[in-house]
């Protein structure tokens, strides 16, 4: 039930803010999210740079950089996520309260970069721990990570407190944790977030369980040739 | 581990290990200390966390392919790698460098230093507790030079900018009175820096006396960079071994004496007011217009998966703003080569770094760290 | 530095020694390292206390693993004497310089780690970029890396 908006402006100008519990609550999250000191390579002086004066973070809400996971919202993987560090990076992850996100900053995060063909570089964070924003680049400028953040507050803003994957019992759970293994770590990717061989949107199904909103779009049936809508004249056909 | 202690309290070590992510901004890096209360009793750095096989990958590539990756190694001063790896193959293959391209190249290795050394400072005064503030005036200083970087090379950081006899491209209009204007006001912002530093009581009193580092020893453990000029031994390879068209340029190296964390950070200062001078110089006698790209070096740059080296080895080094930054390339006369290894500053200058903290405090540790000026992507490669 | 009068000088100081010259560096056989090494250092002439790079390289079809050694002077401001090893691929051992210089530490254990070159005598050979369960030697040529995907 939506409030009509002339009604609306009525109640602001006496003083009365009329909105519903959903919207506040979203707004208060998504004004002050707290991101993790959590910076790996060259991205992270992008994301200093981003908090810096010049490309200022505090604007958004994004000031306070807590040492600690436990007091921090959002995980900014910033770097080459390498086979000797994933395990960290999981048991951090799993260390922050919810509702936590996480924003996959720079190539190398995202899918292992320009380093992918090696024998320590994991090729993607998201093979263990689901992402919620990838912001690419190498690095990606400042004003590329404000836009991922823009992009993370909006996607804040259109979860639904009933429908939240962090307030359901069966999602009450941390991701494994990898060990080191003889040539890599095991398990090679997390079954539950990522499959190698499929593509999106059928992949990181455990994303999608916190947004509701964003399910595939059926595809439109594409119109038969021989139907019975007569087809358009073309010029110098006139009859 | 139990100590018996003349008093009959029983105290025990404490092992702790201040893991990969932590405050301070090095990177990914892990000390495993062991601690009797708040002394260190032994301590063991542990790395690799950003272990990217960069040596692998070049053996795969062309020489030119290589090139963006020497950007990634020391990540803050992605020309200096980039000079360092030029010298090699132009050793290697014996490729000249012409007049405007020389004076170019200098012009932005000195820049990156400015850049290296007032982040090193800002960083340093952050692990001391002062949260950020110092930090948010180098990274001012250092966007007037990322902006200057941009308009020349294209990109902020990774500049890719230095080719095997040259550099990638002249610098476009105006772009000359950008460096002017910061060379500059340079000295101004210097004399802001020193003015709130050098005369800080809690910066003199947790900096003087700690960790100090014995000539002998630096000398022993094949340390470089300021660091070994803080305890004064007098060895820059822009001196001693000079290179590309230093011994041009008037300018001294300053000398610590005695070696600790103080030291070292204001040795950088002065090394900021000497590449100041050599900038000055630069843009007095850079020549007005000339190749920037040897014959040679274009065919290189051309034809990268056709261009052979000759069969061989060389070894080029460079004073990058922390040490010695040496690449060894072996040919066996392939567009690709055989052996391809970084000898990284930061990694040699670890080696001493339980020596300087055996005896201090935990946290007089992360201060010790902080000026031994490591980058972990070079640490690690 | 001419490098035949370096080789004069070194055959003077330590005698039966069997070196050759490629390009400006010398072979040296394993066991006398650490003699050459002292002899470089302590010599007044010379006076390398700086050693600048350890490295390996490993020649597949030739068969043997490569050590390469970079000495410079501080004092003198002279050099460099590049002093190459070779050790079988079989049985990679040789022995190790951080008795001389402290800067061989890290260096050592990196073409440990990336080679499986032991170097003998020194304090803390053990891994230092991979993880210790690691199994295997990255950097050698025949070397194949894990399939993430499979």
């Amino acid at each position: 039930m939506s409030i009509d908006e002339k009604l609306k402006n009525e109640l602001w100008k006496s003083g009365i803010f009329a909105v519903k519990l959903q919207e506040l609550y979203n707004w208060g999250r998504r004004s002050s999210v707290w991101p993790m000191q959590f910076g790996l390579a060259c991205c992270a002086i992008e994301m200093i740079a981003a908090t810096c004066a010049r490309y200022d973070l505090a604007r958004f809400g994004a000031e306070v950089f807590r040492a600690s996971p436990r007091q921090a919202d959002l995980m900014i993987v910033s770097g080459t996520v390498t086979k000797k560090m994933a395990p960290m990076v999981v048991r951090l992850y799993n260390q922050m309260p919810e509702p936590k996100y996480v924003i996959a900053m720079g190539s190398c995060a995202i899918s292992g970069g320009p380093f992918r063909d090696g024998y320590n570089v994991l090729k993607g964070i998201d093979r263990y721990i689901p992402v919620d924003v990838h912001v690419p680049g190498c690095p990606p400028r400042p004003e590329a990570l404000l836009d991922g953040l823009i992009k993370l507050q909006e996607k804040i803003d259109a979860q639904r407190i009933a429908g939240m994957a962090s307030y359901s019992k069966e999602n009450a759970g941390e991701c494994p944790v990898p060990r080191y293994g003889k040539k890599g770590l095991e398990p090679k990717y997390n079954p539950e977030i990522f499959n190698p061989r499929q593509s999106w949107p059928e992949q990181n199904t455990k994303q999608l369980l916190r947004m509701p909103q964003y399910k595939p779009v059926p595809e439109t049936p594409k119109p038969n040739p021989s139907s019975q809508m007569p087809s358009t004249p073309k010029p110098g056909d006139l009859s | 581990m139990t100590l018996q202690t003349n008093s009959s309290l029983q105290t025990e070590l404490l092992e702790v290990s201040i893991g990969p992510q932590h405050p301070s901004t090095h990177g990914v890096f892990r000390l495993n200390a062991v601690l009797d209360g708040e002394t260190v009793v032994k301590l063991k750095p542990v790395m690799g966390y950003l272990h990217r096989n960069h040596e692998q990958l070049a053996e795969n590539m062309p020489y030119l392919a290589s090139m963006p990756y020497t950007d990634r190694l020391d990540y803050l001063c992605s020309m200096t790698n980039n000079f360092a790896y030029a010298l090699a193959v132009e050793k290697l293959a014996g490729i000249d460098v012409p007049e405007r391209a020389q004076y170019l190249r200098v012009l932005m290795a000195e820049l990156t230093r400015l850049v290296n050394h007032s982040l090193l400072v800002g960083f340093l005064l952050n692990d001391l507790g002062a949260w950020f503030t110092p930090v948010f005036y180098a990274f001012r200083e250092r966007e007037k030079i990322l902006d200057f970087f941009e308009a020349v090379a294209g990109s902020r950081m990774m500049c890719n900018y230095f080719r095997f006899g040259g550099v990638k491209a002249d610098l476009p209009e105006g772009a000359l009175e950008q460096v002017k204007k910061i060379v500059q006001n340079y000295p101004r912002f210097l004399d802001e820096f020193e003015r709130l530093l050098a005369g800080n009581e809690i910066l003199r009193s947790r900096c003087q006396n700690t960790g100090i580092l014995p000539k002998d020893l630096a000398v022993n453990a094949s340390i470089t960079g300021p660091m070994l000029r803080a305890s004064g031994v007098n060895y820059d390879i822009r001196k001693a071994d000079a290179y590309s068209i230093y011994d041009r340029f008037d300018f001294k190296i300053p000398l610590g004496m005695v070696g600790d964390v103080y030291d070292r950070y204001y040795v950088r200062v002065l090394e900021m007011r000497e590449s100041v001078k050599i900038l000055e110089q630069v843009l007095k006698q850079i020549p007005g217009k000339g190749d920037i790209l040897s014959a040679k070096g274009l065919q290189a740059g051309r034809a990268p998966r056709m261009w052979k080296p000759p069969a061989g080895d060389a070894y080029g080094r460079i004073e990058s703003p922390k040490g010695e930054l040496g690449f060894y390339l072996v040919s066996d006369g392939s567009p690709k080569p055989y052996r391809y290894h970084v000898r990284p500053p930061s990694f040699v200058n670890l080696t001493i770094l339980e020596d300087m903290c055996l005896g201090q405090k935990i946290a007089d540790a992360v201060i010790i760290l902080g000026s031994v000026d490591i980058v972990l992507g070079e640490v690690d490669r | 530095m001419n490098i035949q009068e370096v080789k004069d000088d070194l055959l003077k100081a330590i005698p039966n020694l069997q070196i050759e010259i490629e390009g400006n560096s010398f072979i040296i056989p394993k066991e006398k390292l650490l003699s050459i090494a002292r002899f470089f250092k302590e010599s007044p002439k010379y006076s390398m206390d700086y050693l600048s790079c350890i490295t390996a390289a490993d020649y597949l079809a030739k068969g043997f693993f490569e050590s390469v050694n970079h000495l410079y002077s501080m004092q003198k401001k002279q050099g460099p004497i590049v002093l190459k090893v070779r050790v079988p691929r079989e049985n990679p051992r040789m022995p190790s310089l951080v008795s001389l210089y402290r800067g061989a530490e890290f260096q050592e254990r990196e073409a440990y780690d990336l080679f499986g070159i032991i170097y003998e005598g020194h304090p803390d050979l053990r891994r230092i970029l991979l993880w210790d369960e690691f199994e295997g030697h990255p950097m050698r040529k025949d070397y194949v890396t894990e399939d993430q995907d499979s």
